[in-house]
């Protein structure tokens, strides 16, 4: 496949040269751009942000394979992400984690995963669905969230 | 025992983030002060106030600012908004329900520091908040708060917010500079003398969020204003926060060398379900374990927690109950280590993977006495041998959790016949 970024990414990436001394910083929040309008980050993406910044590709895949938040491949529609680290976990996190799995079972829509700390544990347990964060996780709530995505 | 609202005084206020709201609760009125005197003034002021990082560390603000050429081509301001460390969700209050503090802090810090860029590097999580503060800084941008002039002042500052993407070492803060460099975030080695950070080579500051927010308030209210809270080595208001089996989880700001127990019992409103304190971690995951007993004696400053060889940390307090498995709590937190370990240290890299594995088996109820010694022996080689504090905060949490349940660690051991 080939890839380009849109017209008005490409207009936006002019507008950030400009905030940076220097176009490395650039990796990042374009790697961020290309997986927004992809839904992942295809290698060819990455091949253009490499000529974009003027960085050999692998500097661009080495950074990129780093965080935990970019995907290179397809994704489901929905990633749900239920926060598994300590505040969540002693406030039930077990229960609502097996009841999410049982609910989205065989459904292509979504994709489950458990991720580390989402900076929420006032409000535990609690998931994030692709951006959006969901607190204080209920079966209730739980049953609402996912038939109201389907 | 009553909050101290110094950064938190508009968290309350409906429409808070907004700059109309903010401009009637008093944003901003700080610049024109700031303006009237010189970079080097308002280090001093900082200096005095004995204003101390609020992301963990704890190192002096004006420390940090001194180390700043005093005409540099070109420097930066670093904002560390990455806020990753587990029991801390302080940062979130402070750029979703008062986004104008940060961006008023930043300019007065920024004119400090003679730094005109400025970027505020948040986790990628953040997202919904990232919003929130980046509709703040738009709309400073349109009244001419920031942008070529701050406010009529003759000083250009850009604000810039850079998204992370879910890897925690990026809040430390060389980590935090690679990944701003497009690169992994990998830790930088430390250098051996006090130097600034560097971020594209030029000298560089970076600064917690609730460190920049609290700048506001020494300017309007001098140091003397903030030094009338806290201890002599702890001074000023702090976002503590609460998670964890507590009633009432949240954050509450209030003077640092208050009473632990206090804390948790007023603003926490006590123990879930009626039941008794276990232990609770002071300063988010990486500061070793309390039992009850210390959190009865402790204070909420640095002398006080350094003298239970644990540290303030984040002040994000996770509260265990009575009925909290301590091996299952902190195989828990070594699951998260291993993951979020960045790879570049052989001890951290390989440590934090076979104390998970050690700890999960004593869990499972298959290791020996044996094991523990292990898990102690690799704890040990985990600390103080690696580039950054990752693992020697790792080392720090295995030994107080073994060391002061120790019964109960024993207890899951297999009974050798």
């Amino acid at each position: 496949m080939s890839f380009s970024f849109t017209k008005e990414n490409i207009k936006k990436i002019e507008d950030l040269k400009k905030r940076y001394p220097n176009n490395n910083a650039l990796v990042l929040p374009l790697l961020w751009m290309a997986q927004e309008q992809e839904g992942y980050i295809p290698l060819e993406a990455m091949e253009e942000i490499a000529d974009i910044s003027k960085l050999p590709p692998m500097h661009i895949y080495k950074t990129a394979t780093f965080y935990e938040m970019f995907h290179l491949q397809k994704t489901s529609r929905y990633n749900i992400k239920v926060c598994k680290t300590l505040s969540c976990s002693l406030c039930g996190k077990d229960e609502i984690a097996s009841y999410i799995k049982e609910k989205i079972k065989d459904n292509n829509l979504f994709a489950y995963s458990e991720v580390e700390c989402l900076g929420s544990c006032h409000s535990a347990p609690v998931m994030q669905i692709n951006d959006t964060l969901y607190e204080n996780l209920t079966t209730q709530k739980i049953d609402k969230i996912i038939e109201d995505l389907k | 025992m009553r909050e101290i609202k110094i950064v938190s005084k508009n968290f309350s206020v409906k429409d808070s983030h907004l700059l109309k709201t903010a401009l009637k609760n008093g944003a901003y009125e700080s610049i024109k002060e700031a303006f009237s005197k010189t970079p080097d003034e308002i280090i001093d002021i900082i200096t005095q106030s004995k204003l101390r990082g609020k992301g963990g560390g704890g190192a002096y603000t004006g420390k940090k600012w001194c180390l700043m050429p005093k005409n540099p081509e070109k420097s930066f301001l670093v904002v560390n908004c990455d806020e990753s460390e587990p029991g801390t969700f302080k940062d979130r209050y402070i750029i979703s329900k008062d986004p104008h503090l940060l961006i008023e802090g930043i300019i007065i810090s920024s004119y400090a520091i003679r730094a005109h860029d400025v970027y505020i590097y948040i986790r990628g999580e953040y997202y919904q908040f990232q919003k929130i503060l980046q509709n703040a800084i738009n709309e400073a941008y349109e009244k001419g708060i920031i942008g070529e002039k701050v406010m009529g002042h003759p000083y250009r500052i850009d604000i810039t917010i850079h998204r992370g993407a879910g890897a925690y070492i990026c809040g430390e803060k060389s980590a935090l500079l690679e990944s701003l460099e497009g690169k992994r975030g990998h830790p930088r080695l430390k250098p051996h003398s006090p130097q600034p950070e560097y971020l594209f080579g030029y000298p560089t500051v970076v600064n917690n969020v609730e460190t920049i927010a609290t700048v506001p308030y020494i300017i309007k209210n001098s140091a003397e204003g903030y030094l009338r809270y806290g201890t002599q080595n702890s001074p000023g208001t702090f976002l503590f926060a609460l998670s964890g089996h507590i009633n009432n989880p949240g954050v509450y700001e209030c003077e640092y060398g208050v009473s632990m127990m206090e804390y948790i019992e007023s603003f926490g409103g006590g123990i879930k379900g009626g039941k008794k304190l276990k232990a609770v971690i002071p300063g988010g995951a990486s500061t070793p374990v309390l039992t009850a007993d210390e959190v009865k004696k402790a204070r909420l400053d640095y002398d006080s927690l350094k003298k239970f060889g644990s540290s303030l940390g984040t002040g994000g307090m996770i509260v265990m109950d009575e009925d909290t498995s301590m091996v299952k709590a902190l195989k828990n937190l070594l699951d998260f280590y291993a993951r979020e370990s960045c790879g570049q240290c052989t001890p951290c890299r390989e440590g934090t993977g076979w104390v998970r594995d050690i700890v999960a088996s004593i869990l499972n109820k298959e290791a020996t006495m044996q094991d523990i010694e292990t898990l102690l022996d690799v704890s040990d080689t985990m600390n103080g041998k690696t580039i950054c504090v990752f693992a020697p905060a790792v080392s720090g949490v295995i030994n107080a959790f073994v060391n002061k349940f120790e019964d109960e660690f024993k207890s899951f051991l297999k009974s050798v016949k």
